[in-house]
């Protein structure tokens, strides 16, 4: 029964994407409810999918009847199971958010919905050459939407991501292709298989692999390829950032932990040093780099976009360390980071809307005028740092600790040196956090006596001085799940010890 | 699954390891042309300072990619892979990769259009294509850091450190 909830996530909001546009003709402001209902019949589909996941085990559906692997089928496991949910719940609360700030065309909400398809396509596809489909489509709906504000720089941003963007594809499709030639197959657990029986070794698996790995970093927006990533979200809409921020890496890196888990396998990965040592090698670089051009930024959008670079960087390199309690942190932190990011992006955006903030100088003493946005976003952000207990603390935990323990059984300082790049890390993090909160809480200013701004973006609803109650409480329930989660640390274990155990044995 | 394309990869590999460049290029021309193909259009991508022409080599990169599928497929003496009832004829080439690269073309497509679309927006905002003039405009825009080429590699030019 729960298996047609497979592709009808996927199909549903492509559809629906239909309707803003054919009903626009006739309707004004047809797009939020459209997207809404949408985006609320996708979480419940979700729910349903996860509870049957969770309390049954894992289950497939083939596209069309097509056994694999030569048709195509959609998987939901444990893993997939919980982006599913994270995309579902992140795509209906962001739109909680843009109702307030917009954009309000009937088009935005139909990109918006493709790229819900999309990313819900994402997280459930079990075929090499649909992920690659379901990530355009992701890409396409994300440069359109980067842009939906039709000022120049936006669209020159979204250029930017485009071009980028699809090169990472691309070198991801020509990766898909050396395997094929390899396996002669893109059914992922076919390939699996497939791949013991080529050899791990093979130089045609290991280009693939590599071309593979290579696409998704600039898709993720690791360190040396990452120039895009900044740019995009600064520039794009409020909304959109908030929703781009929490999934499309997101997603990416999930597609990158489910390759390089599900198909090339553990094996693989202990069989080629060569590759693990420079994946952890470009995460460690990006976890650094990322951290310390954060604390270099003044522009609240561009700093937070700078964090994701050193947060998929930890997430990346739990491919390197491939131990079980690494996986286990990779998967927990991409959650965390997404939600957190979600967060984040929407209490900028949320004070920006209310009080035209833009840059850390802009948030002085703001905490008197908005207490609850400024008490979550600090939640958040301390949450970001790893602070326990939070999501955050638990997700660069596991990658600590299994990057020791993966230190302490080969005695490669590899591990060890992850360890410590995250403690650093750490410490940066807290150090752009920290002017977020000195400037909100210590800023001494008084904010009675009105505050001349000279920027010239006005956000979408002026400065109005108060927020909007709707997104508000979103905000402080994603604040207080961000903490709750990271009491969670036991349920995440055992939700999902069955992929864990599928995956290192 | 046709196990052929699997044969011929990994067969290919063999070959490559044990003969000279001159036989690749004669034998295996097509994995030649895909890897002429591939290199033009990233270099184009890369060098090309004209935004509309970044886009012209990244349709090269991607067709260079469609011609990979394409070739994985192919059978010596294939025919075309439309099986009649009476089942008789074959060998034919592998099918799968046409779909395949049909998908492909389609997001292709789709990329270069909205690439297009985005041009447009920024012709029609600021009158260049050229990617060293839009950076210079921008630049006294104010929406790009001065003296950063990639942009974000310091705080940013209307960055809040003057009104503090």
């Amino acid at each position: 029964m729960s298996e047609i909830l497979l592709p009808l996530a996927v199909a549903v909001p492509i559809v629906a994407a239909t309707l803003p546009i054919a009903a626009g003709r006739r309707f004004d402001a047809i797009g939020w409810p459209v997207a809404a209902l949408t985006t609320t019949a996708v979480v419940a589909m979700a729910g349903t999918v996860a509870r049957e996941v969770y309390g049954t085990g894992p289950f497939d559906h083939e596209l069309g009847g097509y056994a694999p692997p030569i048709g195509i089928e959609l998987v939901a496991d444990e893993f997939s199971a919980a982006v599913f949910l994270l995309v579902a719940l992140v795509s209906a609360a962001t739109l909680v958010f843009a109702r307030v700030v917009g954009p309000h065309r009937n088009t935005f909400y139909s990109a918006y919905l493709l790229l819900t398809g999309g990313l819900v396509g994402v997280s459930l596809t079990g075929d090499l050459f649909n992920l690659f489909v379901f990530l355009e489509i992701v890409g396409l709906t994300t440069y359109a939407l980067i842009a939906a504000d039709r000022s120049g720089v936006s669209a020159y941003a979204s250029l930017k991501y485009l071009v980028v963007g699809t090169v990472g594809a691309s070198l991801y499709l020509t990766g898909v292709g050396y395997v094929f030639l390899a396996t002669g197959t893109l059914n992922m657990a076919d390939v699996s298989t497939q791949l013991q029986a080529v050899g791990y070794t093979d130089p045609l698996v290991q280009t693939g692999y590599a071309l593979i790995a290579v696409g998704f970093a600039l898709k993720m927006a690791l360190f040396p390829v990452h120039t895009w990533q900044p740019d995009a979200y600064q520039r794009a809409p409020d909304a959109v950032t908030t929703v781009v921020a929490a999934l499309v890496s997101t997603v990416s890196a999930y597609a990158l932990l489910r390759v390089s888990y599900s198909v090339f396998t553990v094996d693989f990965l202990a069989a080629n040093d060569a590759i693990t040592t420079g994946i952890l090698v470009v995460s460690g670089v990006s976890i650094l780099a990322g951290s310390a051009l954060a604390a270099m930024q003044s522009d609240l959008k561009r700093m937070f976009a700078y964090s994701s670079v050193a947060q998929f960087g930890l997430i990346a390199a739990t491919v390197g360390i491939a131990t079980e309690t690494a996986l286990l942190g990779g998967i927990v932190h991409l959650i965390g980071h997404g939600l957190l990011k979600f967060g984040l992006f929407l209490g900028i955006g949320l004070l920006a809307a209310g009080y035209g903030t833009r840059h850390v100088a802009d948030l002085a003493s703001l905490a008197r005028d908005a207490p609850i946005a400024a008490g979550s976003l600090a939640v958040l952000s301390l949450a970001l740092v790893g602070i326990p207990p939070s999501i955050g603390f638990l997700g660069k935990w596991y990658v600590a600790l299994g990057a020791v323990q993966a230190g302490g059984t080969t005695g490669g300082i590899a591990g060890v040196a992850i360890a410590a790049v995250v403690f650093v890390s750490t410490l940066f993090t807290l150090a752009y956090v920290a002017r977020v909160l000195e400037r909100l809480y210590f800023a001494g200013v008084d904010r009675s006596i009105p505050v001349v701004h000279d920027i010239g973006a006005v956000p979408d609803g002026g400065r109005s001085g108060r927020l909007p109650v709707a997104p508000l409480v979103v905000l402080v329930v994603t604040a207080i799940a961000a903490v709750g989660l990271g009491f969670a640390g036991a349920g995440f274990e055992s939700l999902l010890d069955p992929f864990l155990t599928e995956v290192f044995t | 699954m046709m196990p052929i394309s699997a044969v011929d990869g990994t067969t290919a590999v063999g070959v490559l390891a044990s003969t000279t460049a001159f036989d690749v290029i004669t034998t295996r021309h097509a994995y030649v042309a895909f890897a002429l193909l591939l290199c033009t259009g990233l270099y184009v991508l890369i060098a090309s300072p004209n935004l509309v022409k970044k886009i012209i080599g990244l349709n090269l990169f991607q067709t260079a990619i469609f011609l990979l599928f394409v070739t994985s497929g192919y059978v010596e003496g294939g025919s075309i892979p439309i099986v009649y009832p009476d089942a008789a004829g074959g060998p034919y080439v592998s099918p799968l990769p046409h779909v395949i690269v049909l998908t492909a073309i389609v997001v292709g497509v789709s990329l270069t259009a909205v690439g297009l679309a985005l041009c447009l927006r920024i012709y029609d905002e600021y009158g260049t294509l050229r990617v060293d003039t839009l950076r210079e405009l921008l630049r006294e825009e104010g929406t790009l850091p001065a003296g950063s080429e990639a942009g974000g590699r310091t705080s940013d030019a209307n960055g809040g450190e003057s009104r503090e």
